[in-house]
């Protein structure tokens, strides 16, 4: 396999480039975009839908191809949504492994994560990546949870909240799983998908042992007025229908130094994520500090996903 | 042999006089053809649906992503691989009368391992992007995947069949014993890669540590018995219908044979299944969610519970009939044994073992699934294209098969006249 920095367009030329391209794309699809009003195709022009059905496997293509492969990406979106997005490449950092840990004890089964979520990576409004449970208090029996409490007001006496979402593992077997590669663990630790290359086989929901991966049933819906438009290629991007997709640790804004959507959201700061390389990050104080748990631990995927309570 | 007056028999000639075959044929042929051709539009207009609105139509969630598709794939890949029970009789064991029909094995293995393939593809959320498994211009995940193995195996098993099946009714064709030197080693390669397909499938499942139900030793070894079990049940119950409306010799003593393998077949099944269920209730854990979801239900949901103890109590009925001679030797029990066999085997080995595995969810969650009509539909119409590439093919060679084993039998009289004159003169 190659390595998948080989091909990434990196920096600033490559944004230059990409805009250059843009202006050039924007007027020769103009014309092709009339005549494909009329719904054939896709909604795409005929230029386009070949595009699509040719497209290489992400890790396989030059910068060149990465950059045209996005202007159409943006052009797409904005004929499904009438939106300008912008579709980043942004590589991962070098010395950035990302890990995530919850304090249950601090979360109250608020949502405000779930919701933050749908917002900021475009979801389908049917689809959530991440999912709190009622348990217990002191419980972690996942089978005598609530997956779908929905009480007046929450937290609710003698009960614990746990959110779960892609664990992100160092040994995923959703990523050995997939026939085609369309899925791989990013050097940066986010283990992603290509949503042009997925076959839609759904391998690798049978072999997640999180419940972390989901599939486009039908074509994603998502109101235009709530796009997102800062997208990333490997994360919030617009999802065709009858592929998988997953939490992406919000790679369109990790990857430029911001928290994902969901840390960000969690009213109690119950939500710890950050560099599990830098030995003076939060993440580094809690994973050293803390009576730490993982789930499903002997299944050995290796999670970078932790739990802890306060003592 | 004498000297035919017919053309020079050509390859383009074989395939004239093949294809020539399919449209001669009495009235109940082309009503069968028919009726097969009307089920293939019907489930491809429902695929077609499916093509246009998703597999929303389908009732697979993110819970219970796979389901009667898988189910059905998995059963046949059963019935392909029982292919075997012919070959090896055939030609290890040098038996004639097993020799005979063994083409039929294989023309059912060819037909059995198409429609698994379909039940894939119609599985996929994208099928357009289909080349993307194929080694070379796709990028295929070999050797981890154990689905990209599973590709490898089911179509190689796929050319091989008609390879192996091709050579030799095109030698018979042209009035000639095909040469065993050049066709043995890949019978002997079929023989292996027939026991891989099962086996590559049931590791597809078990290898998914995060699904107790399947991640088990025993599965690979289920899959093989109730294999042998369902696979020569069909495939007697097809030479039979074979025997009856052709004049192609099937001695009864193959069907004795693959009898009898059903019922050892059967028997190891059931024994399997009890040490299965042994195992999940003795010490009754986590674990055991899905089989006690497929057996007794979880929770109040028990869908599935009057099928698993259906498909229990016909097996149960199919191997005491096997088991008791006089019942074994008489064509009517013997044939109400295969039936149950097979729609026992079809519901233990579809949707009793691909369901049950994502109820619970491996996070607790339980969601109870019965496939919607357009699954149902798309399934009907895929074992429609099978039954007819049966027909097909079998209508193709029969005539071709009939007629050799004429002239053999023919030459063979003749010399074992010579040999009894030459006997009665010393």
């Amino acid at each position: 396999m190659q390595n998948p920095d080989d091909d990434k367009p990196n920096g600033v030329s490559d944004l230059a480039r990409r805009r250059f391209l843009k202006g050039l794309a924007v007027s020769a699809g103009a014309a092709g975009a009339v005549s494909a009003s009329g719904g054939a195709w896709g909604g795409s022009t005929l230029s386009d839908a070949f595009a699509d059905f040719f497209q290489q496997h992400y890790q396989r293509m030059s910068a060149d191809e990465i950059a045209t492969t996005i202007e159409r990406i943006e052009r797409k979106a904005k004929r499904r949504y009438g939106v300008d997005i912008t579709c980043a490449n942004t590589p991962p950092q070098d010395g950035v492994v990302f890990g995530y840990a919850i304090n249950i004890s601090k979360c109250r089964g608020y949502r405000d994560c779930v919701h933050a979520c749908v917002e900021e990576n475009n979801l389908g409004r049917d689809t959530q990546y991440i999912r709190v449970v009622e348990l217990d208090r002191g419980s972690t029996d996942l089978h005598h949870a609530d997956h779908y409490y929905d009480h007046a007001e929450v937290p609710r006496p003698g009960k614990d909240y746990l959110p779960m979402q892609c664990m992100h593992c160092d040994n995923p077997p959703c990523v050995k799983a997939c026939p085609v590669e369309a899925t791989w663990t990013e050097p940066d630790g986010i283990v992603v998908v290509d949503y042009d290359w997925c076959i839609g086989c759904r391998y690798c929901m049978a072999a997640c042992p999180y419940q972390a991966r989901h599939f486009n049933w039908g074509t994603p819906e998502i109101p235009a007025a709530e796009l997102n438009p800062d997208t990333h290629y490997l994360g919030n991007r617009p999802r065709p229908r009858g592929v998988v997709e997953k939490c992406h640790f919000c790679v369109q804004r990790t990857r430029t130094g911001r928290q994902p959507a969901c840390q960000e959201a969690c009213p109690t700061g119950a939500r710890v994520f950050g560099n599990l390389l830098d030995p003076n990050s939060e993440i580094r104080y809690v994973l050293e500090n803390k009576a730490v748990f993982r789930l499903k631990e002997d299944l050995g995927t290796e999670p970078k996903f932790w739990y802890y309570r306060d003592a | 042999m004498t000297a035919a007056p017919a053309p020079r028999p050509t390859l383009v000639r074989f395939v004239f006089s093949s294809v020539g075959h399919l449209f001669r044929g009495p009235p109940l042929y082309w009503l069968w053809v028919l009726l097969l051709l009307a089920l293939i539009a019907l489930g491809g207009w429902h695929y077609w649906l499916q093509l246009r609105d998703g597999l929303v139509v389908t009732n697979m969630t993110n819970q219970v992503s796979w389901g009667f598709y898988i189910a059905n794939f998995t059963f046949l890949v059963g019935v392909a691989a029982a292919a075997v029970m012919l070959v090896v009789p055939a030609y290890i064991f040098h038996r004639r009368d097993i020799k005979d029909v063994v083409l039929m094995g294989d023309t059912m293995a060819i037909a059995a391992v198409t429609m698994a393939i379909l039940f894939v593809v119609v599985d996929l959320g994208r099928p357009d992007r289909f080349w993307h498994l194929i080694p070379g211009i796709g990028r295929f995940n070999f050797p981890e995947s154990m689905l990209a193995w599973d590709v490898i195996v089911l179509n190689g098993y796929l050319l091989l069949n008609l390879g192996i099946s091709f050579y030799i009714v095109y030698h018979h064709y042209r009035g000639e014993d095909p040469k065993a030197s050049r066709y043995f080693p890949w019978v002997l390669l079929a023989i292996f890669w027939a026991i891989s397909i099962h086996t590559v499938t049931a590791f597809l499942y078990a290898a998914n540590s995060g699904r107790p139900y399947w991640h088990n030793a025993l599965l690979a070894p289920r899959f093989i018995a109730s294999a042998f079990a369902s696979g020569p049940a069909m495939m007697a119950l097809g030479l039979q219908i074979i025997r009856a409306i052709s004049d192609y010799p099937i001695r009864q003593s193959v069907i004795n044979h693959l009898a009898l393998v059903a019922t050892i077949a059967l028997q190891v099944t059931l024994f399997f299944l009890l040490a299965e269920l042994f195992t999940e209730f003795y010490n009754e854990g986590e674990h055991a969610a899905s089989a006690r979801y497929l057996f007794l239900g979880l929770d109040g949901h028990s869908g599935l519970t009057p099928w698993i103890w259906t498909a229990v109590v016909l097996l149960s009925i199919a191997v005491v009939i096997l088991m008791i001679h006089p019942l074994r030797h008489n064509p009517l029990t013997m044939n109400i044994a295969f039936v149950l066999i097979i729609v026992g085997v079809w519901i233990e080995k579809g949707m009793g073992l691909i369901v049950p595995a994502f109820v619970p969810t491996p996070i607790g969650e339980i969601y109870e699934y019965t496939p919607s009509l357009t699954e149902i539909m798309v399934s009907v119409g895929i074992w429609a294209i099978g039954l007819l590439l049966f027909t097909l093919l079998a209508k193709a060679a029969l005539p071709v098969q009939c007629e050799f084993l004429r002239r053999q039998r023919a030459s063979e009289q003749q010399s074992w006249d010579g040999v009894e004159r030459r006997h009665n003169a010393a």
